[in-house]
This record gives structure tokens, sequence and C-alpha cells, in this order.
């Protein structure tokens, strides 16, 4: 097992609950061990953000399938094999140069995990959760984004099982790029609204 | 129950302060990764639904909830699912239990369990019309956020019949129309709101149309 703590430390009481409950649940055969830890592999290794990414940058490279992602999302990107929990009912809604969108879960921690993964802590704060509907420009700001005045921001409260990845704007100066090139700069906060692709000239070790 | 989780327009929770993103794990602590995991494969018991689930991890105080990290907040969510129905009890009779091995639980991840239903009665909304979000004190499990409440807003995309929550935390698997509703900031937040709308997903039984009272 891994440690994230010095081995010295004595196992903290949330530590030994945990324990306690697999423990108990693997004696009463409830749970599989073997799929705790499958499931756990899957959301660490398998499913992430370079979906959403790929589904991005196929959208910003194929009009036509753009045109089928903003029609029936769901059903678009099943075309590419993603398919399952937390994205059987997904929606993208595109920002322009009138429009940003950005997705919060005021209730809980709803995300799109077949895109995405799993979601980054600050996704499930209370500050977010909190702000993202009363006060978006601030937390856009916090994130080092600033939007134009004149911009239209929709912010989407996930309260049922419709999730929501937002499609950004291809950033100016990839009009040469390839398809594999223009997913790295599909940021996982882009596809949530956070932020904005990135930029062509500051993206890292990214061939012209 | 807007309870702690209910969170939308909470002021004095402080800054986000997020991680970036590079550096983020998925996980940051091993507990972390065996409380997810257990909560997802007890969950394929299939002795509640995903709006028990949530009501579960709702039903805590307030101070709980928000002193709570995230992945304590499933902890105590699962704990209280398995004492409630009883799967750890001596003697409990969970004979007719299959429990998914590694490849049926890839499965069940990868083919999810969409919340469409057949519809038995037409919408009541149409795209366009102006509806209220009724206000909505219930001690039970819904999904209409608090700080929605009482206010007007235009219905933007009607998304067909979906499992009811309301219903559903209580085990009726029932459907209702699902529609988003556009709400302006003004009207949310008052006059000196920052300019943007919200759309929240909202039932059929959550609106109100502005003619009736």
């Amino acid at each position: 097992m891994p440690h994230d703590h010095s081995h010295t430390a004595a196992p903290s009481d949330l530590e030994l609950r945990v324990k306690a409950l697999e423990s108990l649940l693997v004696e009463k055969g409830l749970v599989n061990p073997h799929t705790l830890n499958s499931i756990i592999d899957t959301y660490e290794n398998k499913v992430g953000p370079r979906n959403g990414a790929r589904v991005i940058a196929k959208a910003w490279t194929d009009p036509q399938f753009k045109t089928a992602l903003l029609n029936d999302a769901t059903a678009a990107v099943s075309s590419l094999g993603y398919t399952g929990r937390q994205g059987e009912h997904l929606q993208v809604v595109e920002n322009g140069d009138e429009v940003h969108n950005l997705i919060v879960c005021t209730l809980c921690s709803c995300y799109p995990w077949t895109m995405l993964g799993l979601p980054p802590v600050w996704y499930k704060s209370a500050p977010y959760r909190s702000r993202a509907v009363s006060e978006p420009r601030s937390v856009l700001r916090e994130f080092g984004t600033e939007l134009n005045a004149g911009i239209t921001i929709r912010v989407w409260d996930s309260t049922s099982e419709q999730r929501y990845l937002v499609l950004p704007i291809r950033p100016a100066g990839t009009e040469s790029w390839s398809e594999q090139q223009l997913r790295q700069l599909v940021s996982r906060n882009a596809m949530i609204g956070v932020e904005k692709a990135k930029n062509p000239r500051v993206a890292e070790n990214i061939p012209p | 129950m807007n309870g702690g989780h209910d969170l939308g327009g909470k002021q004095g929770l402080g800054p986000i302060k997020p991680e970036p993103e590079a550096q983020e794990p998925v996980f940051h602590e091993e507990w972390e990764r065996r409380v997810f995991a257990l909560t997802m494969a007890a969950g394929m018991l299939g002795r509640w639904n995903i709006d028990q689930s949530r009501h579960a991890r709702e039903r805590q105080h307030p101070a709980d909830y928000l002193n709570n990290s995230y992945y304590e907040n499933w902890l105590a969510g699962v704990e209280k699912l398995l004492a409630e129905t009883g799967l750890l009890d001596a003697d409990a009779n969970n004979h007719d239990l299959r429990i998914p091995n590694p490849a049926d639980a890839d499965k069940i991840l990868a083919s999810g369990g969409p919340t469409t239903m057949d519809s038995h009665k037409p919408p009541a909304f149409r795209i366009g019309d102006s509806v209220r979000l009724k206000k909505i004190h219930t001690a039970a499990h819904t999904r209409a956020p608090s700080y929605a409440q009482g206010s007007i807003g235009a219905v933007v995309t009607h998304h067909g019949c979906h499992v009811f929550p309301d219903s559903n935390a209580q085990g009726n698997h029932l459907g209702e129309h699902l529609y988003s509703v556009r709400f302006s900031a003004q009207e949310l937040w008052g006059r000196d709101a920052e300019n943007f709308d919200v759309l929240i997903d909202l039932w059929e039984p959550y609106l109100q149309a502005l003619d009736e009272t």
C-alpha cells in the first residue's frame, strides 16, 4: 500500500475508520477486494481529462463532428467510445465571442466523469460551489481569467443527471495544427470554464 | 433539505485556492482511494440509488458537512446507508446479493445508468415560458437549490422525462419532465449583482407557470 505519510506516524482515526469499514465489508463478502482496486485503477489511470481534450480537439477540426456534438453530445462522444457513469446525459456548451460558459454543481459535485474523470478538490469545495452562481467574474479572476465586460456569462448549475462540458474557443494561431497537437491546448479547467484554452505561444513542449 | 450542502450564494466561505491543474493528483491520500472505491462497490449492491446516496451525505449537521473534507462526507454517507439498510447486521440475509467482480464493475461503470423514463403526460411548459421556482422548504431530499427558490426564469430546454430525485430518494422511481431554466443574476441576487445568467435543471413539480397563483 502506498504511503502518503511518514512511516513512523501512527494511522489517523480516519484511516483506521476506513480500514475497519473495508475489512468488515470484505469479511462479510459484500465487496470483492479486487473490484475495489479495479475501480480505483479506472478513475486514477483510465478515465480522465484526456478524453474530453480529444473530443474538443476533434470538434475544433471536424465541423461535422462539432455539429453532432452540439446537437447530441451523449451520442457524439459515444461514437468515440466514451460512455458510462456520470456521463449518461451529456450536453456541450460552446464558448464564443459573446458567451462564456461555466460549470458548477452547487448541491454536490456533479461532473462529467466520462469526459474529465473525477473532479478536482476545488470544484467540490464550498467556496467554488457557493460563489460560481453568485459572483462568477470574481471566481474567474481567481483562476487568472479576465473576460471583456460585454461577454455574457452562463453558469450551468448541474442539479440533474445532465452533465455539462464547455467547448472552449480554439486559440488563434493554431490554424495549421493537427487534432493531436490541439489536444494539448485543452486543459481540464478550460472544459469546466474557469480558464480559456491554452495560448499556443506559451504552451510548453508543443511542436509548432 | 437546505443543509450544509445547499451552497449556492452562501457567503464567508473564503477563496477557492485551486491547486495547479498539472500538479493535482486524482486522490490525495490512500484512504480517499479506499472510500471512493468502497462507496462505488457498495452502491453496486443495488440496495440504494444515487439520490438516496446524496441524501445520506446531506443528512449531517451543516457544521459537520462543511468541516469535513469531500471524501469524509462520502464516508459518512456510506456508513449511514450500510447502517440503515442493515447490510452489516449479524442476522442480515445477504444471500440474494450479487457481488460484482472486477469485470462486472467495469461493465457497470462503462454502461452507466441513464435516468430518462417514458413519459405518461405531455410537458406542461414550452421553450420560452416564464416560470417561478416554487418555495420547496422540505426536510426531505430535493434538487431545487434554495438560492433560486421563489425566483422567475425562462425555460430554455426540455430534456424529456427523467427520474424525479425527490421521490427517488424515498425509493419511488418516478419520472417527471426536466427543463433547463435560465435566471438572470439580477433576479437571483438583486440589482447590484454582476451581469450573468444561471441555468438550472429543474423538474416540472418544482415549477409554477406565472399565470398560476
